[in-house]
């Protein structure tokens, strides 16, 4: 019976909505599209992480270690066998650069047959393609991107400048941009190097052990710890943890929509609910039955947005869709707990969201009499009751909020001083709207113009969640404009200080190395061949990598420094004094003229701090010396890297007549450009998908307006009409409608403008220094804040138009009829 | 009224057994910000099964507040009010809902209809959520109350009589055992009142219940058993 009476209750509170097909839309709307943004971006982070992981794996498996040369050099062909024999299920890969069409491509050879689950090549070995890949001209495995890059169709085979031709071109999303896979025997020919290898890798735990290494390779090789490498995913993750919280930001905007209209839907069912009281429905049973509509509908509006995230994160990243399609369990493998697990935290946000959204009304039904005889306030004063209980809890936000910034520690501190600042300013928003309106009334002249403030202020309350929404939307836009901006400017920026040696090779060995340095130094085009040496060490038990440089021109000139003692670079050259990585400078806190212990080989060195520097994304600390010194300290120091200074327009000569010239005494070289060009590639596609939410959550927002005003329109006929009745014609009514929002989306864009920066500082000077230990410098871009001005008013015009066109079409006996239903 | 139809509605002789509804010296009053106001007084009331009852009094005497204490929709401050032998007052919410549910049907002055269903959904509404439900009864309540042709219509596209019989239908198609009704005719012409009023009387003949109504017009109260007046929070009358 129970059962049966929670139907009925649960039937008759739904025939609300057959009957209010525009507020459920509202509502459905904005359930849909908070979880459509959180569930895209999700989506998105995945995507992208997916995609790092793919490049990573191109190389090895990112989360494996693999064998590599211990001096630096190839693996021979011989000790893979041996390797294999002994039972070891490891696989060879063999890396180079090629240059093709003046662009370098990196060429990876891998052999299908052994390669591990999970890397790039490991479908061809379910897909039917196996055979092709390996027979005969085989197949150059690349990216779209790529593909389109070298101006080639699939199944054409390009030649290098080497004058070898690549098998030919086949398409995968499986395989990063700027990469070309293929056979490892066709990698030696087209590379030049038979019988060698770069690495040999394997799945995780089917890698010998130092041991056996040793057993069977002497010292020839060496195990290589996945986090010796530079990893891409580490400085990404800063960019996805801002992701997110952009996400759920857009959440939140988007939940602003489903409290105004849950709001309403209740509001205008309190004579319902109060019936149903009376008639004997039991107020837990009630309840119950609520909370189940506003789950129900979270459900379903959850499920319509988890399907629009899908598809927002697809056109984002058209070139990826189809892998996307991994993310929904069509891949092999580990996905299908991916595709549980990605829904239920959608649908979970959803209900969350929505319960969360409609609480206060839910308590309202709670507290609700059944009798209804308490008056209600005049409106004034139940606004001023609200915007005074509005501005205590955006007080208690704010003060919230500073406490974690003067007192917080870690990543939670800064994202509670966040947290409070956005929902302090908007809680604060109608407080600052009724005082700026309340100024415009006193200033007015005119019974019409006084109207107009008047009526924009009583308006107020019911335009205040929209505006909110629109508010934090618009802080989002410049918080994230802002700081995306600003990482694009100086990464960018640095990586062009850093990278301005316009070739890097890496030799074979230290012999091999001065041999190349001797025959570049001979070569008139070439103006320095500057040795990068390393050596490895621990500080602190923290893993830090020494790099000893020349004193040259190109570090003086052009190496960034974020702050430095006068004679740094002179203290660097005559081993007094070192340059340190932010990173490592936070994690020890130590600053300039602190003294540096570093442990070598034979002893601690110790010597004075001049000069601390930028190394954005780097897991690992680092510390710049002087070459010279570098190697007294460690006598096993890798002597096999250098960079080359050369005419910009030599450089690709100079490195094919290295390649020819030396052949496999370079285990890899690489121009500037593709250098910059893989690095700043992968960010490019995160900046677009950035872009493209910022403007969603700029529509979002939009909507939230739109919604309200549309729900708001009945009300307004009544409001609007006494003033039709005494003579205001309605193009005027409508006029000062439109004006009425474009002034109010006015004053709260301006607002945003310091609200979205104080964000972006948040965003690059807290949560980025707790998380990653190194800070963005803060740049401002005034004409994005034009821009999100305007954006505010196009918004506001767009959301005025249908609820004042409704009124232009409303026929004057139903603006009389307001009168006639007016209590 | 026919006499034909009072004698054969006392025959169970009320004053015999155990009246339907017993009001006991019920106090209420209300909390203000200027102290408390004693709206009733000691209220004593009795009715029998199938007995109807007028209960007048000036403007603010407390007939509503004594109608709703009696409906459960709200609790005494002191006193008791036994409807079918079970306490109303001093009940949990839930006893009280069951109670609205089971026994009592109530017509609101201003009908309290719900506005998302049509007039059959809400003439079914209560029954239904009261797990009595009877197809027969409810076409036969719209027959009578001459809602039958209008019962896919919605609240707002009926006129106020329609309205009326359209909460009365609701409040007997329960088969209540006690029926109350605050002015249910006050937004009524004289003559819809009487109408809805003879129909109403009709119907509560047929289900036997108790009928308890608060009006200011001297006139219909005549046409019930009984009538009393509420001054200075108590009851005085016939
Ligand atoms: N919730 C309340 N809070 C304070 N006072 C109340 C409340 N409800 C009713 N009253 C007061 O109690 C008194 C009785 O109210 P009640 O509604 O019962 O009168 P009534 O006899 O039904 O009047 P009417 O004939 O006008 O409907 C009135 O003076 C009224 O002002
Ligand atoms: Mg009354």
């Amino acid at each position: 019976m129970a059962p049966d009476r929670a139907f009925w209750i649960f039937a008759t509170l739904l025939s609300h909505w057959r009957r209010h097909p525009l507020n459920f839309a509202t509502l459905v709307i904005g359930l849909a599209v908070a979880t459509a943004l959180w569930s895209g971006v999700q989506a998105l982070n995945q995507q992208a992480r997916t995609s790092y992981d793919r490049a990573a794996q191109v190389f090895g498996d990112a989360g494996a270690a693999s064998i590599v040369s211990a001096k630096g050099t190839s693996v021979a062909q011989e000790h893979y066998v041996a390797l294999r024999r002994a039972g070891w299920k490891v696989s060879p890969v063999i890396e180079g650069s090629v240059r093709i069409g003046g662009v370098s491509y990196r060429l990876v050879g891998v052999e299908p047959l052994t390669v591990p689950k999970g890397s790039a090549v490991a479908g061809l070995a379910t897909g039917g393609d196996l055979e092709a890949f390996l027979k005969a001209p085989g197949q150059t495995l690349v990216a779209t991107e790529t593909l389109r890059e070298l101006g080639a169709a699939g199944g054409s085979r390009p030649v290098t400048e080497g004058k070898q031709a690549l098998p030919p071109l086949v398409v995968t999303e499986a395989v990063a941009p700027g990469i070309l896979v293929m056979d490892i025997g066709a990698a030696q020919v087209i590379l030049g190097k038979p019988q060698q290898l770069t690495r040999l890798i394997g799945g995780q735990g089917e890698m010998p052990d130092e041991a056996s290494l040793v057993a069977i390779g002497g010292d020839a090789l060496k195990l290589e710890q996945p986090e010796e490498r530079g990893d891409l995913a580490r400085l990404t993750d800063s960019f996805h943890l801002n992701l997110t919280a952009f996400g759920l930001l857009a959440f939140i905007v988007g939940l602003f929509i489903v409290h105004a209209s849950i709001g309403l839907a209740f509001e205008q069912r309190l004579g319902t609910l109060r019936t149903m009281r009376a008639v004997g429905v039991p107020l837990r049973l009630l309840m119950l039955v609520l909370v189940g509509e506003v789950v129900l509908l979270a459900l379903l509006a959850g499920a319509i947005g988890m399907v629009c995230g899908y598809v927002i994160a697809a056109a984002l990243l058209p070139d990826v869709a189809a892998s996307l399609s991994g993310l929904y369990g069509a891949h092999v493998g580990g996905h299908l707990a991916l595709q549980g697990r990605w829904w239920a935290s959608g649908l979970g946000m959803a209900s969350a969201g929505a319960l969360a959204a409609s609480a206060v009304s839910l308590l309202k039904v709670y507290r609700l009499p059944i009798l209804a005889v308490a008056k209600p306030l005049a409106w004034r004063e139940a606004q001023h009751a609200q915007l005074r209980r509005q501005g205590v809890l955006a007080a208690m936000c704010l003060v919230i909020g500073a406490i974690a910034f003067l007192w917080g520690r870690g990543l939670v501190a800064g994202f509670v001083v966040i947290a409070g600042v956005l929902l302090g300013a908007a809680l604060l928003l109608p407080l600052l709207l009724a005082v700026v309106l309340r100024l415009g009334e006193r200033r007015a002249s005119g019974a019409l113009a006084q109207w107009f403030w008047a009526d924009t202020r009583l308006q107020l309350s019911g335009l205040s969640l929209a505006l909110m929404a629109l508010l934090l939307a618009l802080a989002a836009n410049v918080g994230v404009g802002t700081m995306v901006e600003g990482f694009r400017k100086t990464f960018t920026g640095w990586l062009d200080e850093r990278l301005n040696s316009e070739l890097y090779f890496d030799a074979a060995g230290a012999q091999e190395g001065g041999e190349i340095a001797e025959w570049l130094g001979r070569d008139p085009r070439v103006t320095a061949v500057l040795p990068v040496w390393k050596a490895e060490t621990r500080i602190g038990g923290w893993p830090v990598d020494v790099y000893g440089t020349r004193d040259h021109a190109t570090y003086r000139d052009h190496f960034t420094l974020l702050s430095h003692t006068a004679d740094a670079w002179d203290r660097v050259r005559d081993g007094e004094g070192a340059l340190i990585s932010e990173q490592l400078a936070r994690r020890m806190d130590i600053g300039l003229g602190s003294p540096l212990a570093l442990p070598t080989a034979d002893g601690v060195w110790e010597l004075p701090v001049v000069g601390l520097y930028p190394d954005y994304g780097n897991p690992k600390g680092q510390v710049r010396v002087n070459v010279d010194h570098l190697v007294r300290h460690w006598a096993d120091a890798r002597r096999t890297s250098y960079s080359v200074r050369v005419a910009p327009s030599d450089a690709g000569a100079l490195m094919t007549a290295m390649q020819s010239h030396f052949d496999g005494k370079i285990a890899r070289i690489v121009d500037q450009a593709s250098l910059k060009q893989i690095s700043t590639q992968i960010f490019e596609r995160t900046f677009a998908v950035t872009g493209a939410l910022n403007t969603l959550t700029l529509i979002v927002s939009g909507i939230a307006l739109f919604a309200s005003l549309l729900t708001l329109s009945d009300l307004r006929l009544a409001q609007l009409a006494p003033v039709w009745a005494l003579g205001v014609t309605r193009r005027k009514l409508m006029d000062l409608e439109i004006g009425k929002l474009l002034v109010l989306a006015a004053i709260t864009a301006v607002l945003a403008v310091p609200l979205g920066l104080v964000l972006a500082w948040c965003l690059v000077a807290i949560v980025n220094v707790q998380a990653f230990g190194w800070r963005l410098p803060f740049h401002v871009f005034p004409t994005q804040w034009g821009l999100i001005v305007a954006l505010a008013l196009a918004t506001a015009f767009l959301a005025s138009i249908v609820p004042v066109v409704r009124l232009g079409r409303t026929a004057p006996q139903d603006l009389l009829k307001v009168f006639a239903n007016e209590r | 009224m026919t006499l034909i139809d009072r004698t054969h509605r006392a025959g169970g002789s009320p004053q015999a057994s155990a009246p339907l509804l017993r009001v006991s010296d019920v106090r209420k009053s209300y909390a203000t910000p200027q102290g408390p106001i004693p709206v009733l007084k000691g209220v004593d009331l009795t009715l029998a099964a199938g007995e109807s009852l007028a209960l007048l009094g000036e403007s603010g005497s407390g007939k509503s507040t004594l109608l709703h204490l009696i409906g459960g929709l709200d609790d005494a401050d002191s006193g008791e009010i036994m409807l079918d032998g079970v306490r109303v007052t001093g009940q949990p919410d839930a006893e009280r809902a069951a109670l609205r549910r089971e026994r009592i049907g109530i017509v609101f002055q201003q009908f309290n209809l719900v506005p998302s269903l049509t007039v059959a959904g809400n003439i079914a509404f209560q029954a239904r959520i009261a797990g009595r439900f009877d197809a027969a009864w409810q076409e036969e309540l719209m027959e009578r109350l001459g809602l039958a042709a209008l019962r896919h219509r919605y609240p707002e596209q009926l006129s106020g009589g329609q309205q009326q019989r359209v909460s009365i239908g609701r409040a007997l198609a329960i088969r209540p055992r006690l029926l109350i009704a605050d002015e249910p005719t006050g937004n009524l012409d004289e003559a819809t009142g009487d109408e809805v009023m003879g129909l109403a009387l009709d119907l509560i003949a047929r289900t036997g219940c108790g009928f308890l109504m608060v009006t200011h017009s001297t006139r219909l109260a005549r046409r019930l058993d009984r009538q009393v007046t509420l001054a200075s929070g108590v009851l005085a009358g016939a």
